[in-house]
């Protein structure tokens, strides 16, 4: 059988061809418009089913601006800042030791993100809470010599558990940072005369910086919602407050809703504050450009991997 | 003529590999040395091994009236701590084939970093000389772009004029113009080929036999770990004694 040309039906003469303006007509999309019509028909249904369910939310509103919970709010976030500055210390320290030419130092960084990623947030909390059990007293020759249930307040046990724990993942994420670093740039410093400490400080931690920027702000949005474990150890953080609250007069749910309010506009100015953030420092020059996007289209962005 | 540099009996190992098996040079102040030979024969090693980025496993290198990385102390060779080996190291300016420029800095950045961190210098100073050196290069347009946004020849003057920021007694160059465009080597030789003209001690790795046979005063060729030849270009490039350096020249030059 004879080899054809390809030619179908349809065929187009060059003849026929129209000119450079033809109108354009775009390909439509009902799929979309019936799928985006089902999602909101069920936001309407669930909607509804909170507005006409069990809740009073003359209630939630009522204790929206209850002193106990902003106090309570009060303390989640100074817990969260005061874990989290802690966390980035000890992830900078023991990501520094990780990368040290002395074994021994290497090890004990090793050990350490072992140990505290190792075991759950929760158990660590507890076990700073109760820390007075293994040691009762804190005595340091000269300086410090208290009952340890003086010292490790549930306060400071959650800013120990919570800061700890962050820090041994950002032990992890200093270290890839560091390491992401190309060695050429530390070998271009170190012909300059520049000591290693130099080069840390002055061109590999500011490169770093840069590189940990997004996770450093998913780390301060889940310890913003981590802190709520201090819960458990008798701290008065928001989530305590509220707890106190309905075991008195019964409205668990509403008080529950009311930390979620607090919860969300603490994660949402969190988002902003990391968008702007990561516009100021997170490029150098190349991305500086070609990344003008708005806040908006940002924060819809894929989830990071990790991201809590 | 005083001598700037003076290698002895340079050894390095990698392992079980001898990349270098005792190499013995002299570069006096004023001279274009350029470093020939094919590709793993050791010559970066080499380059590396002179201002101790790389550690020799014997031998020692002089520079300007003293042993880079140790003391001589009771006839034996006393190891110094980082600092003064950094102070050492400053004094040869090194010039990479990927040019290595510090990728959060600008251009103008790049150059004064070794002064103020340094030499202490105050930023107005330091700045100002930084302005004249990219103007010598003729980068100084580009003064505040970062890294990414330059060419690789570009990016190359650049690392050069923050080499000379130093004030380097030696500058070394370490095939400078193999990870460029064709059509960028052209402008870093000439960077080059001034600084040779205005007295500057260069020892230069480099593939181009063009540059070599025009700038160099005088021209090694490393094969396996060894200095093979060395002599005046014309002499080496074309009359070479050594059979394999004969053949490695008839292949770059084919
Ligand atoms: N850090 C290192 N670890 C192990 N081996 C190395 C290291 N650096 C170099 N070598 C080996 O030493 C030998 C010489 O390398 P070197 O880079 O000095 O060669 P070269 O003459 O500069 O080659 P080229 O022209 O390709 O740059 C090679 O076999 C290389 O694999
Ligand atoms: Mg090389």
């Amino acid at each position: 059988m004879p080899h054809l040309p390809h030619s179908s039906p349809a065929a187009l003469p060059l003849i026929d061809l129209p000119g450079p303006d033809v109108t354009v007509r775009r390909l439509r999309h009902p799929g979309r418009w019936v799928s985006g019509g089902i999602v909101l028909l069920l936001l309407a249904v669930i909607g509804r089913a909170f507005a006409v369910g069990q809740i009073q939310w003359t209630v939630v509103g009522q204790f929206l601006t209850a002193g106990v919970i902003v106090t309570g709010f009060g303390w989640t976030v100074l817990i969260s800042a005061c874990a989290l500055a802690l966390g980035v210390a000890l992830g900078f320290a023991f990501g520094i030791m990780r990368l040290s030419e002395n074994p021994i130092l290497r090890f004990a960084a090793w050990l350490y993100v072992w140990v505290f990623r190792g075991t759950p947030v929760l158990l660590q909390l507890l076990i700073w809470f109760n820390i007075a059990l293994v040691f009762p007293r804190l005595y340091i020759p000269g300086l410090i010599d208290e009952r340890m249930v003086d010292v490790v307040t549930p306060f400071v046990a959650a800013v120990l558990g919570l800061g700890v724990n962050e820090g041994s993942y950002l032990t992890e994420v200093v270290r890839g940072g560091i390491g992401s670093v190309d060695r050429g740039q530390k070998e271009a410093a170190h012909t300059l005369g520049m000591t290693p400490g130099q080069t840390m400080r002055r061109i590999i931690l500011p490169q770093t910086v840069r590189l940990i920027l997004p996770v450093l702000g998913n780390s301060a949005i889940g310890m913003l919602k981590f802190s709520s474990l201090a819960a458990t150890i008798a701290m008065g953080e928001m989530l305590n407050a509220a707890q106190r609250i309905y075991f008195i007069n019964g409205a668990v749910i509403e008080l529950l809703f009311v930390c979620a309010v607090w919860y969300l506009a603490g994660t949402t100015v969190l988002s902003i504050g990391q968008y702007y953030l990561e516009r100021h420092f997170g490029r150098d020059a190349a991305t500086a450009t070609s990344d003008r996007r708005g806040f908006w289209a940002w924060a819809r962005r894929p989830a990071a991997r990790g991201e809590a | 003529m005083s001598l700037a540099v003076k290698a002895v009996g340079i050894r390095k190992s990698f392992g079980s590999h001898e990349v270098l098996k005792g190499l013995d040079l002299e570069v006096a102040y004023g001279e274009v040395l350029c470093i020939l030979g094919p590709s793993g024969s050791g010559k970066s090693t080499f380059l590396r091994c002179i201002n101790h980025l790389e550690t020799p496993n014997g031998g020692y290198v002089w520079v300007d009236g003293a042993i880079m990385g140790y003391e001589l102390n009771r006839g034996a060779l006393q190891e110094l701590p980082v600092k003064r080996l950094r102070a050492q190291q400053s004094q040869l300016g090194m010039v990479f084939q990927h040019f290595n420029l510090f990728a959060h800095r600008t251009v103008l950045g790049n150059v004064i970093e070794g002064p103020m961190v340094v030499r202490g210098l105050s930023r107005d100073e330091a700045e100002a000389r930084a302005m004249g050196l990219l103007e010598q290069v003729g980068m100084a347009a580009k003064a505040s772009s970062y890294p990414s946004q330059l060419s690789g020849g570009q990016k190359q003057r650049v690392a050069i004029a923050r080499a000379l920021a130093m004030e380097p007694r030696v500058m070394l160059f370490d095939e400078p113009t193999s990870a460029l465009d064709p059509e960028l080597v052209g402008e870093v030789l000439e960077v080059m080929r001034n600084l040779a003209r205005g007295g500057t001690t260069m020892i230069v790795v480099t593939h181009e036999i063009g540059f070599a046979r025009e700038v160099a005063d005088r021209v090694v060729v490393m094969i396996d770990g060894e200095i093979r030849e060395m002599g005046a270009p014309q002499q080496v490039l074309s009359d070479p004694g050594d059979p394999r350096v004969r053949s490695f020249l008839s292949r770059v030059l084919a």
